[in-house]
């Protein structure tokens, strides 16, 4: 076969392609274009750390320069996932040490990650500039000093709510007067305070600072200097939104905020009194993203705020926003795309706050291009799912969450099935699905026929029998994440389904009806999938095989399914005896 | 102090006593003979449940549905079908055996039609749904699989909660918001799904905003336990327990492992099981002490303050060698011995 073009011109087209599915397509068309491909390829995303090793990443790919992993599964975040399970970075880390000395970026997610991890990061590569850690944990604020004071051209730290074992403050006060290429930093979940001086310092030296997320441990006080001193600021996290009622206080607040014309994004706001909320008025109407999901703010000052806010595209808030807020962000916010709503109190027995279904099907009647809905409320019906979806059949995601698990629909007391079946015909479009209510195995049968584009599901409390699994695992064309926790799906689903699991790329059951022997017979069958049981009540044969494992979790994966780094209460299958687990 | 050494069951409204520890021998044995005779009286019921109906949506009435996982989860859940340590060796075998016999027969079966009928169409790939309906082993395994429903995750002493929302909601005929027990309202682990950070942060809002005197408001408690010479450490949640004893315990169950003392290569325990009473005495015993970190830094005895007390004030626990914890308070030393 002729070759039409020179590796050069090839490498050339190729850089045009970003996508990560352009081009993995790109490197299936014949072996040269593979081979081209490869060597040019500088950006990874690995969704999980465990479907492949780093040899064989480091091997494939020779030339990154930005790296991209996620860890555990997604119900980590909620703890169902037990210490210790693994997804440590270490490992990546000291093997793209020697394979990469010129990476420049690192993005985990629900990883562990040790101040070794980050000390090796900050001696290893010359020229590395963004570091994401989202949900991760592991480290200390001693490794970011380690970042801070060896990386010569930070742009990006990024500790998006992870848990830093908080040592102190004094990390910040370690990058160097020369550095100033930081563009953004962002320290909101870290605890202590930091030198005032040394971040004011940081800040003035940083002209291409963009975005700044503070903690909470930054005061009011402080807030107007920091500004001062980046007024082409497009994102700021605030500290705590508190101070005493001073008119000086809040007059510098309010001209440093005026002085701020690019300022797209809000987030931030602990402990807040509202009465310090206009001060940011001159800037709400070029603001399109609003996090208030830690401010206890009263549905009125809500409001007045919000009513500011026209172009606002983003809303993540808490449920003190009530029924009515809702009614005036559907009146005043045309742009909306993105509503987040979480719950203030979720332990209580008894509501307390006045927010109910109603002020969802508010949104979703007034605001034409939202989108995506994350809701926590206490009640819900099937008149309401409907509604919405009629309304808005442009979801891409739709995570409901009612508070009190298996709730019916509070009018008629029937299951939600029709409500979310409604949500499931409407929205062809929708990518991300999260349940939760009384749901028996239709509600799976809607969303096995009409969920085609659906790529990822949560299910908790739901469905009645293996009939659940079933529709879903042979229905839905495009899943890639299912996550389900007590609902008595078991086997029989499972191992029907089994070549379908290798088409996603991650199964998680906890508290159902899965045995250890499907658990084992699933792994003899498909080579390609792990299939990790995680039980913390010992080896999983020392009880009958028909007992149900505690947790599963199946992923496909082309390394070893013996991970090394596998704690004691994991067990996969024994590649040594096709017939044990060990 | 309010004695620590008081029996784990809460008396509250609605809640029930649990036997995980096998600690009652007959009520574990009745239970699993109500379980088997469940057992037959669910497979009787379930055979339509299992079929197939691809076509056919609605066939079942919603009301009987719900009432089959409403019976299933509340009569079920309570058994301890796997008794978290099998020291009483009789209760265990023969609660495994009642349960396990019609489990297991109605399991092998299908299972065994599974791998048979289940090799040819691996290789054509061509996945079916073994959904005969009239398959007596099916049944039972459909059977099998509802009842077999484990109890809830690790820290599952008081997962009960869905279970009896559900049977008050459509016994009593009342939307759930009244139906709901009052205060002490049991927690389910990782429910309602909202991540710690979000939790620990609402928690401390509330509390500036109420001005209660330092006291934890409700919510999660997350702190981490470390165990000397153990190779990773776990979180608790101490609000999931209400006493020292319920801590103790599933502390224990967490770090069984690694007070056995035999391990394999890369530290993984060997096949062999401890028995719960060994377990305490290697715990509460001369070999390891429990220890906690409070507000101002200082390691303390665990057992040493009223419950409420500690944890509104641990910040960290540790299970040290006994050796270790020589200079932490005497007395307390003491007090913890004389409670065991």
């Amino acid at each position: 076969m002729a070759y039409s073009f020179p590796e050069e011109v090839l490498e050339h087209v190729f850089s045009f392609l970003s996508s990560d599915r352009d081009r993995n397509a790109v490197s299936l068309v014949c072996k040269s274009w593979y081979d081209i491909e490869r060597w040019c390829r500088r950006r990874i995303f690995v969704g999980n750390c465990y479907a492949v090793s780093p040899e064989i990443v480091i091997r494939r790919f020779p030339e990154l320069r930005a790296v991209e992993m996620k860890g555990k599964p997604h119900f980590a975040d909620f703890n169902l996932v037990p210490e210790g399970w693994g997804a440590y970075a270490y490992p990546w880390i000291a093997a793209m040490e020697e394979a990469y000395p010129f990476l420049e970026e690192i993005k985990l997610k629900r990883m562990v990650v040790t101040d070794e991890s980050l000390e090796l990061i900050s001696k290893s590569y010359k020229s590395f500039k963004v570091l994401v850690l989202t949900s991760c944990e592991g480290f200390t604020t001693d490794g970011l000093a380690s970042i801070a004071a060896n990386c010569r051209h930070l742009r990006e730290l990024d500790l998006r709510e992870s848990e830093v074992e908080d040592l102190s403050g004094h990390w910040l006060s370690h990058f160097p007067d020369s550095c100033t290429s930081l563009v953004s930093l962002n320290m909101s979940c870290l605890g202590s305070e930091v030198s005032f001086c040394a971040l004011e310092r940081l800040v003035a030296r940083s002209p291409n600072l963009r975005t700044l997320r503070l903690n909470r441990a930054v005061p009011l006080e402080r807030l107007a200097n920091l500004i001062r001193r980046a007024p082409q600021l497009v994102e700021l996290g605030t500290g705590a939104y508190s101070a005493e009622i001073r008119s000086d206080t809040f007059s510098n607040l309010a001209d440093a905020f005026s002085a701020c014309k690019q300022l797209k994004a809000l987030s931030g706001f602990w402990d807040v009194v509202p009465s310090y909320l206009p001060a940011m008025y001159s800037v709400c109407s070029g603001i399109t993203s609003l996090n208030l999901s830690y401010a206890a703010i009263p549905s009125s000052d809500l409001v007045k705020l919000i009513s500011q806010c026209q172009n606002l595209q983003r809303l993540w808030v808490l449920d003190y926003i009530e029924d009515s807020g809702l009614d005036a962000l559907a009146a005043s916010c045309k742009d909306l795309q993105e509503l987040r709503v979480f719950p203030s109190d979720p332990f209580g027995a008894e509501p307390n706050v006045s927010l109910t279904e109603q002020g969802l099907v508010s949104v979703s009647e007034g605001c034409p291009k939202l989108e995506s809905v994350l809701y926590f409320c206490r009640q819900m019906s099937n008149a309401a799912l409907i509604a919405i979806a009629k309304n808005r059949p442009n979801f891409i995601r739709f995570r409901l969450c009612i508070i009190d698990p298996q709730a019916p629909d509070y009018l008629t007391l029937e299951p939600l099935d029709a409500g979310f079946g409604a949500i499931v015909e409407k929205c062809k479009e929708l990518r991300r699905l999260s349940m939760t209510g009384l749901l028996t195995d239709r509600v799976f049968k809607y969303i096995g026929s009409h969920a085609k584009k659906l790529e990822m599901l949560s299910i908790a409390f739901a469905g009645d029998s293996d009939l659940g699994l079933h529709h879903v695992l042979s229905g839905c064309d495009s899943l890639r994440k299912l996550e389900i926790r007590d609902c008595p799906f078991g086997d029989k689903a499972l191992l029907a389904n089994a070549a379908k699991l290798e088409t996603m790329r991650s199964l998680w059951m906890s508290s159902c009806s899965v045995s250890f022997g499907a658990c084992k017979l699933l792994a003899q069958k498909m080579p390609r999938l792990n299939v990790e049981v995680i039980d913390e009540r010992g080896p999983p044969d020392s009880r009958p095989e028909g007992c149900s494992v505690e947790r599963a979790y199946v992923y496909r994966t082309v390394a070893s399914r013996q991970r090394l780094d596998m704690p004691d209460f994991v067990w996969t299958h024994d590649e040594d005896s096709s017939l044990r687990y060990s | 102090m309010a004695s620590a050494s008081d029996c784990i069951s809460q008396t509250g409204p609605g809640l029930k006593e649990r036997n995980y520890f096998g600690f009652s021998d007959c009520s574990s044995v009745d239970r699993s003979t109500v379980s088997s005779a469940h057992l037959e009286s669910k497979n009787n019921m379930n055979m339509k449940a299992t079929e197939l109906r691809l076509g056919l949506p609605g066939s079942q009435s919603p009301e009987r549905d719900s009432d089959f996982s409403l019976l299933n989860s509340v009569k079920l859940d309570e058994k301890p079908l796997f008794p978290l340590a099998p020291s009483k060796d009789r209760i265990c075998t023969l609660s495994q055996k009642t349960v396990a016999s019609g489990n297991k027969r109605g399991f092998d079966d299908t299972v065994d039609g599974f791998s048979e009928s289940k090799t040819t169409n691996f290789s054509e790939g061509n996945w079916m749904f073994n959904a005969t309906g009239s398959d007596p082993g099916q049944a039972k395994l459909a059977g099998n699989v509802i009842s077999i429903r484990p109890s809830g995750t690790q820290l599952a002493i008081k997962s009960e909660v869905p279970a009896k929302t559900l049977q008050e909601s459509t016994n009593k005929i009342i939307g759930t918001n009244t139906a709901n027990a009052p205060a002490a309202k049991a927690q389910v682990v990782g429910w309602p799904p909202i991540r710690s950070f979000r939790k620990n942060s609402l928690v401390t809002t509330s509390k500036t905003n109420d001005e209660v005197d330092g006291k934890p408001g409700p919510g999660a408690l997350f702190v981490k336990v470390s165990m000397d010479g153990a190779p990773y450490l776990r979180k608790v949640d101490l609000r999931m327990y209400s006493a020292y004893k319920e801590l103790s315990s599933a502390l224990e169950k967490m770090f069984s492992c690694f007070t056995i003392g035999q391990c394999g290569p890369q530290g993984a325990p060997t096949r062999k099981m401890l028995s719960e009473s060994k377990l305490r005495d290697l715990l509460h015993g001369s070999e390891y002490v429990l220890t906690y970190e409070d507000k101002d830094g200082d390691w303390m005895l665990v057992g040493d303050v009223p419950w409420e007390m500690f944890i509104a004030s641990c910040k960290k626990l540790k299970i040290m060698k006994g050796s270790d914890a020589i200079g932490l308070a005497p007395r307390s030393v003491e007090k913890c011995k004389n409670q065991n």
